[in-house]
């Protein structure tokens, strides 16, 4: 075998070893046979067919066997096979020392001497072969399908080492302590360490710590801050776990905490954060634990219902709906919203002195309402331009206009809130928990039923936010009085098409909106408006920017219910006006386009061909629908005009 | 000249009895050799023999034809003696009298002569031997017609000169080269078989150095994924070699099958017609088993994807037989519907999913697939209390499953075997994911408990005897407290353990071993209860029916037996593959039993009456791993060339390649559901692919399915859902728990 080996690295470009008849002499010989020349040539071409063919089948047990290596005992085995004795003494995996002479070709196999008695005497006896054992590596995926880092230790198996409790230490000391930036390196610490695993109960229950720190809102921050570094953690499996940070963190939002006695505190800020860190968890970790959002929901509805508890309480229970999502606005909010005013109303529209702090806890808590209640309908009219995508997108138009149009629509990447609307059966969780809550028997209200109802709670306020909003009204002006326009000519310039072309929905609830000077949106409004008196919001619209005044005092019925028509697809009655419409488009400000001719932008449109290439019926027949939402307000007529003045 | 006339006596001999002929060449190729070497007195020809051949008419006008040829070769010569004698003795005369005096200008020598004794010893005993070629030659009708002897000789020099091998060879080969696209992919697939006959007719005949010579200047022609058995070929070059290697004994006298179309087929038989290149067309008459087709030639990718196998492709009519594949009837048990476990009920969607689980359940059992075989097809062993049991808790599990997909890949355990420096050959999980078991190069099986509780052994007779027999607890009181342990092992065996498999109740395991033996083990008492011994090589695999008692085993010995675990003899013996059955599968219904084996292809045996009904070819390597799709339509196998391989049961017919491996792919396993097949490799990953949509891609009409003629699209990074590597732990075995979690194990490899 020796000898083969010898040949097979002496000449590798050969296809197979050969043994020379020269070695089968030898052998012979040191057996004492004599062999002739062709005897020997014989028995070589027989000796080397019977090795390969012996190799070949070792083959056959090496790969059985799942190794890449043979093994003299593969080779045995088929030797074995062909009744020939085997290779004894070099069944030891290791792989053998082969030597060359340089006196000649040969090679061999060392073969060291052993000191047998060294052997038997010495004094370190090796370990035995250590046993055989199986050991669990897990490669988890999050919720989503990522492939969490590999080769990590289950938390089950990891036991809390010395240096981890150090670490813990160290951690907790830095994040509760005094220094910002030993708290910022042990927050990014925490949040990309791979191996604290094991210490993240014990992280989770310093942060269940936040009831006992409720007076202290640096605390609390340090300790929300820390959950959100611990959610962040992409090596962490949360677990159950996330139930707990659940909690410390409503509590942050929900509780009158000792700390917001103190009107200086800004706990308004603390619950904000809570609340978009619960979001956070809740879209990222809501999974792991079952029914979390049912919960939470419920939590936070059962706040907003209790009367007793605090305003600060009903801004966390709004701003919490509110980061959760429009559809848990629309669930928990919305319904609750009727029942909730009149003790707000009565709060807002207390002016006494005593009542001034209070008052302006309100006020936070109108605002919140507003902001949720406004992005409510937003994403709900969005929701609705998505259902309906393929009935825009054969929008007649110039030729430019709709190609414009197809590439806006290609480039609408649907904002991931609405669309991903949690895959939980929310419904049925709901009915399940039960308790009487009004989604029991909740039925979707209609977009246009839900802003009369939202308008006769919020009036001019609500519209405000919406043509001032800047995600959605992203080329100001023009964007939120004409969205058509925009849509429709795309090529003229407005920038932001993507926002423009969600709008059309809300066109026709925009008419009302005479106001455009856009106040930032967490500015209370005053109380007064909330009354809701059509009148008065017109007068105050009227009076207040001269854009209105101007546009509400050209008011051309006619021209302005055709145009209100004209935005949506379907237009059921035929266009009253001859000639092709004009539409302004007015790319600067307010009353730019009206001074200076040089940014008005022009365009002539061709009437929209009766409809052929307007297909799907239901979405035609769905938009008139919230076209004539200001119809049974008949009062606001006026406003309502208003926005068409331009043209 | 002497000898001349002996040949010439003797082709009369022949000719005037071609009764005899029959007769003779049953005891072939001994006698033959030895009449030749008499009848030549020449040793140079004498070695050459005969090989076997297959029956056939004999015409005379054939013999005829070459005793006419042979006159006139003698002519030319100017052996006008032995043609006199020749003529006399054939009764020729008639025939020919223009031709005498053709012959002109001698002095050729004896070196001619001698050239043409043996080529006419050739001649003779070609034609004692096969004169009756299917190709029948042009008809003699007048001296004007009379073939060119050289035609006719080598017509007749079949098993013959051993020099022209090359020339016939190569000139198919041109003839190939220079057809039409189109044609030449499908007769490139005569290259391999005909190479390799030729080949072995050479060293058959002891044309040692021609065989070499043939070998060196075709082999590089093969196809790369024949390389493995041109290895083996080329260092057989003796015929007492080819004796002992029983693989290509089959190869020689299987039939190669190879799909033509029939234009190609025309084409290559006119050429071979025109050019009289009897050789090559003989070889395909007797060796190769041509399945002609209509319609269009394939494209060599569509036929490489088929080839590669050691007999050739699946001839079609294999693949027609009905495969009743679908599930068997699931038993109806009520499952007690306790709701302690309502967390995991509130999850999300899982209610809803519950239910239609539940529903789907109830409408499975209610009617019967149709593509189901007979519930009692196969006798099956009746369902205990305890499976009841088992089922009630599968189907409690199955509940909390969790839906896989392209977006939801399952997370991975895997199971590292540490210091398994024994050599790990085989691992199981049993189908609750409570027990691993390792079958190990030492001989020796090992069984782990996967969950906390351990393994305990049943008391002896006489402590259980001690025990209260009513008592509620008896199961627990059964057992012996103090033999508690993490693992145990199995010893018995004497040689490697290269498979091992759960009963599916968990009572049981078998092993199978290098020994020969399949071994079966109580995992109650841990201790063997029966040998099977039948194998008398090493037996590769083996696999517990899906449903307890039947197993199956397949080995060195190219044969998968069905055992009964109360039957110490197998009750089926599946025989069919050319090498060793490497794997062996059942079917998720019992009734089927598929194996994969070294000669490359797959077949799916029939339980009931042991036939072959399927036929799966494409592989280029070995098949290690099988694994049957939850719904028993696919089939999926993994092979040394690192391809994985989907097979439509129903149809007969590949529906995917998934390439990516870089290894032998040593564990195939799909999901519960079937969405997700996870693959795991020598190459130290497992890839995880998606099935559903490989299924779905191939829609497999009737068309396709008559025809067997498939495209597989090249989409494996498309299907490849993710990867996941361990660092040094090739991977031995894959399973899915019931939740879908996937488990894998391995054993660390420290070098």
């Amino acid at each position: 075998l020796d000898i083969t080996n010898a040949k097979m690295t002496e000449r590798e470009e050969r296809r197979f070893a050969e043994v020379p008849r020269e070695s089968i002499k030898l052998m012979a010989e040191s057996t004492g046979v004599e062999l002739s020349e062709e005897v020997a040539t014989l028995l070589a071409e027989d000796v080397c067919y019977r090795l390969r063919e012996a190799t070949q089948n070792s083959s056959q047990f090496m790969r059985h066997a799942k190794r890449r290596k043979l093994s003299v005992e593969d080779f045995n085995r088929a030797l074995r096979w062909s009744n020939t004795e085997t290779v004894c003494g070099y069944g030891a995996q290791d792989a053998l020392p082969f030597r060359p002479l340089k006196e000649g070709e040969l090679f061999f196999v060392e073969d060291r001497e052993i000191n047998l008695v060294e052997l038997a005497l010495a004094t370190n006896i090796p370990k035995g072969c250590a046993e055989t054992m199986v050991r669990v590596h897990v490669s988890y995926l999050d919720g989503k399908g990522n492939l969490e880092p590999q080769g990590t230790v289950p938390t089950a198996v990891q036991s809390l080492s010395e240096d981890l409790l150090k670490y813990y230490q160290q951690i907790t000391r830095a994040i509760l302590g005094e220094d910002p930036h030993l708290m910022k390196v042990a927050l990014l610490d925490l949040q990309s360490n791979s191996k604290i695993a094991a210490l993240l109960p014990y992280f989770v229950y310093v942060i269940s710590g936040v009831k006992s720190v409720s007076h202290d809102l640096d605390q609390l921050n340090r300790l929300l801050h820390m959950v959100k570094s611990l959610v962040q953690n992409p090596y962490l499996y949360l677990g159950s776990y996330v139930r707990s940070l659940v909690s410390s963190v409503m509590y942050c939002i929900l509780e009158p905490l000792a700390a917001s006695i103190n009107p200086l505190n800004d706990h308004w800020t603390l619950r904000d954060y809570a609340a978009l860190l619960l979001s956070h968890i809740f879209w990222t970790h809501g999974d792991l634990v079952s029914g979390l959002y049912h919960q939470i929901l419920l939590s936070l509805q059962k706040v907003l219902s209790d009367p007793v508890r605090p305003l600060c309480s009903h801004y966390g229970a709004v701003v919490g709906l509110h980061a959760l999502g429009w559809k848990a606005v629309e669930r928990v909010l919305y319904p609750h919203l009727p029942a909730y005013w009149a003790n707000l109303q009565a709060v807002l529209d207390d002016y006494s002195v005593s009542n001034a702090q209070v008052k302006a806890d309100g006020h936070k808590v109108y605002g919140a309402i507003l902001v949720a209640v406004e992005r409510l309908l937003k994403m709900k009219a969005l929701s609705l331009t998505l259902a309906a995508e393929g009935g825009c997108a054969g929008l007649p138009g110039t030729a430019t206009g709709a190609v414009g149009f197809r590439e806006n629509s290609l480039g609408l990447s649907p904002p991931p809130e609405p669309l991903s609307e949690p895959p939980l059966g929310i419904a049925s969780h709901l009915q399940a928990g039960g308790a009487g809550c009004p989604w029991e028997e909740w039925t979707p209200v209609s977009l246009p039923a839900m802003y009369c109802e939202l308008y006769s709670f919020f009036g001019d306020s609500l519209a405000v936010r919406f043509s001032t909003d800047p995600p959605l009204g992203g080329a100001p002006p023009s964007g939120s009085r004409q969205p058509l326009e925009g849509r429709k000519e795309p090529a003229s310039g407005a920038p932001n098409l993507e926002n423009t072309r969600k709008m059309p929905q809300l066109t026709a609830s925009m008419n009302i909106s005479p106001r455009q000077d856009g106040s930032p949106c967490m500015e209370p409004q005053p109380p007064s408006l909330a009354a809701t008196v059509p009148g008065r919001s017109l007068a105050r619209s009227s009076s207040s920017s001269s854009v209105s005044r101007s546009r509400s005092s050209s008011s051309r019925p006619g021209r302005s219910t055709s145009q209100s028509r004209d935005i949506f697809p379907k237009a059921r009655f035929p266009l009253p006006q001859v000639g092709p419409p004009a539409f302004s488009f007015i790319i600067g400000g307010r009353q730019m386009g009206r001074r200076c001719q040089g940014r008005r932008f022009q365009t002539s449109f061709t009437p929209t061909p009766p409809l052929t290439t307007l297909p799907p019926r239901a979405y035609a027949h769905k938009l008139p629908v919230i076209g004539r939402v200001s119809k049974p307000v008949r009062r606001w007529t006026c406003s309502h005009y208003s926005l068409h003045l331009p043209l | 000249a002497r000898h001349n006339s002996y040949r010439g006596k003797k082709m009369a001999a022949v000719q005037d009895a071609p009764m005899e002929l029959d007769a003779e060449k049953e005891t072939k190729p001994e006698i033959l050799s030895d009449g030749t070497s008499n009848l030549s007195g020449n040793t140079a020809s004498g070695t050459l023999s005969s090989p076997p051949l297959t029956a056939g008419g004999a015409p005379k006008q054939e013999d005829q034809q070459t005793l006419i040829a042979v006159l006139q070769f003698l002519r030319r010569n100017k052996l006008t003696e032995s043609v006199e004698i020749l003529r006399r003795e054939a009764c020729l005369e008639d025939q020919e009298d223009s031709q005498t005096l053709d012959g002109s200008g001698g002095g050729k020598g004896d070196g001619d002569g001698g050239d043409a004794n043996s080529l006419l010893s050739r001649v003779s005993i070609a034609s004692a031997a096969a004169p009756q070629s299917t190709l029948t030659p042009i008809p003699v009708k007048s001296e004007y017609d009379q073939p060119d002897v050289s035609v006719v000789l080598s017509a007749y020099s079949q098993q013959g000169d051993p020099s022209l091998y090359q020339v016939y060879y190569s000139s198919l080969k041109n003839f190939i080269e220079s057809v039409l696209d189109c044609h030449r992919a499908e007769l490139s697939q005569l290259f391999y078989p005909l190479f390799v006959h030729m080949y072995l007719e050479l060293v058959y005949n002891n044309h040692e150095n021609k065989a070499k010579a043939f070998f060196e200047k075709f082999s590089g022609d093969q196809e790369c994924y024949y390389q493995d058995d041109l290895r083996i070929l080329c260092g057989l070059t003796k015929k007492e070699h080819l004796k002992g290697n029983e693989a290509l004994l089959d190869f020689r006298t299987s039939r190669f099958v190879l799909r033509i179309s029939r234009d190609s087929y025309q084409l290559l038989k006119r050429h071979l017609q025109e050019r009289h290149n009897n050789q090559i067309w003989n070889i395909i008459q007797e060796h190769l088993y041509i399945d002609i087709f209509d319609g269009m030639p394939r494209s060599k990718s569509q036929i490489d994807s088929m080839s590669g196998s050691f007999a050739g492709e699946t001839r079609r009519e294999v693949n027609k037989a009905k495969v009743f594949y679908g599930l068997l009837k699931e038993p109806e048990i009520e499952v007690p519907l306790d709701d302690e476990d309502d967390e995991a009920e509130n999850e999300e969607g899982k209610p809803k999913k519950k239910k239609t689980k539940k529903d789907s359940m109830g409408s499975k059992s209610k009617k019967q697939d149709p593509n189901a075989p007979q519930q009692n097809r196969i006798p099956l062993p009746e369902l205990k209390d305890s499976d009841k049991l088992d089922k009630i808790m599968y189907m409690k599990e199955s509940t909390k499953r969790i839906r896989l997909g392209p977006e939801n890949l399952p997370s991975i355990c895997f199971y590292s075997f540490l210091n398994a420096y024994q050599g790990l050959t085989a691992v199981d999980f049993t189908d609750d994911s409570s027990l691993l078991a390792g079958g190990f190069a030492d001989s020796t099986v090992r069984v782990w408990s996967a969950t906390p509780k351990k393994l305990r052994k049943v008391k002896s007779a006489a402590e259980l005897n001690l025990i209260d027999k009513e008592s509620d607890d008896v199961l627990e009181r059964i057992m012996d407290e103090k033999t508690a342990s993490e693992s145990k092992n199995l010893y018995g065996h004497s040689g490697p353990v290269y498979g091992v498999s759960f009963s599916p109740d968990r009572n049981y395991l078998l092993s199978s071993s290098e020994d020969g033996t399949v071994r079966l083990w109580s995992l109650q008492t841990f201790t063997c209860l029966v040998g099977y011994k039948g194998h008398n090589y090493p037996v590769w695999d083996t696999h517990f029916s899906p449903f307890g008692y039947y197993f199956v085993s397949g080995g060195h010995d190219r044969v998968a037996r069905l055992w009964a675990t109360d039957h110490y003899q197998p009750l089926r013996i599946f025989a069919g593959h050319l090498a060793d059955v490497t794997c062996t599968r059942f079917h998720p219904n019992s009734n089927y039993v598929v194996t994969g084996s070294t000669d490359r292809t797959i077949r799916l045996w029939d339980v009931l009456n042991g036939n072959c009904v399927r036929f799966f070819t494409g592989h280029k390597g070995p098949i290690h791993s099988l694994a049957f799709s939850p719904n028993g339509k696919f089939l999926a196998s993994g092979s040394t060339d690192g391809r994985v391989l989907l097979w439509d049961i129903g149809h007969g017919l590949m529906i995917g390649e998934l390439k990516g491996h870089t290894d032998t792919i040593y564990a195939l396993k799909f999901s519960r559901d079937g969405e997700i097949l996870a693959s795991g490799s020598m190459d130290n990953t497992v890839r995880l692919w998606d099935s559903m949509k490989a299924f779905d891609d191939m829609e497999t009409d009737d068309f396709t399915a008559a025809t067997g003629h498939i495209h597989l699209p090249d989409n494996s990074q498309e299907l490849l859902l993710g990867m996941y590597h361990s660092k040094s732990t090739p991977v031995t075995h894959l399973h899915f728990t019931r939740r879908n979690l996937l488990l894998a194990a391995g054993a660390y490899n420290s070098q």
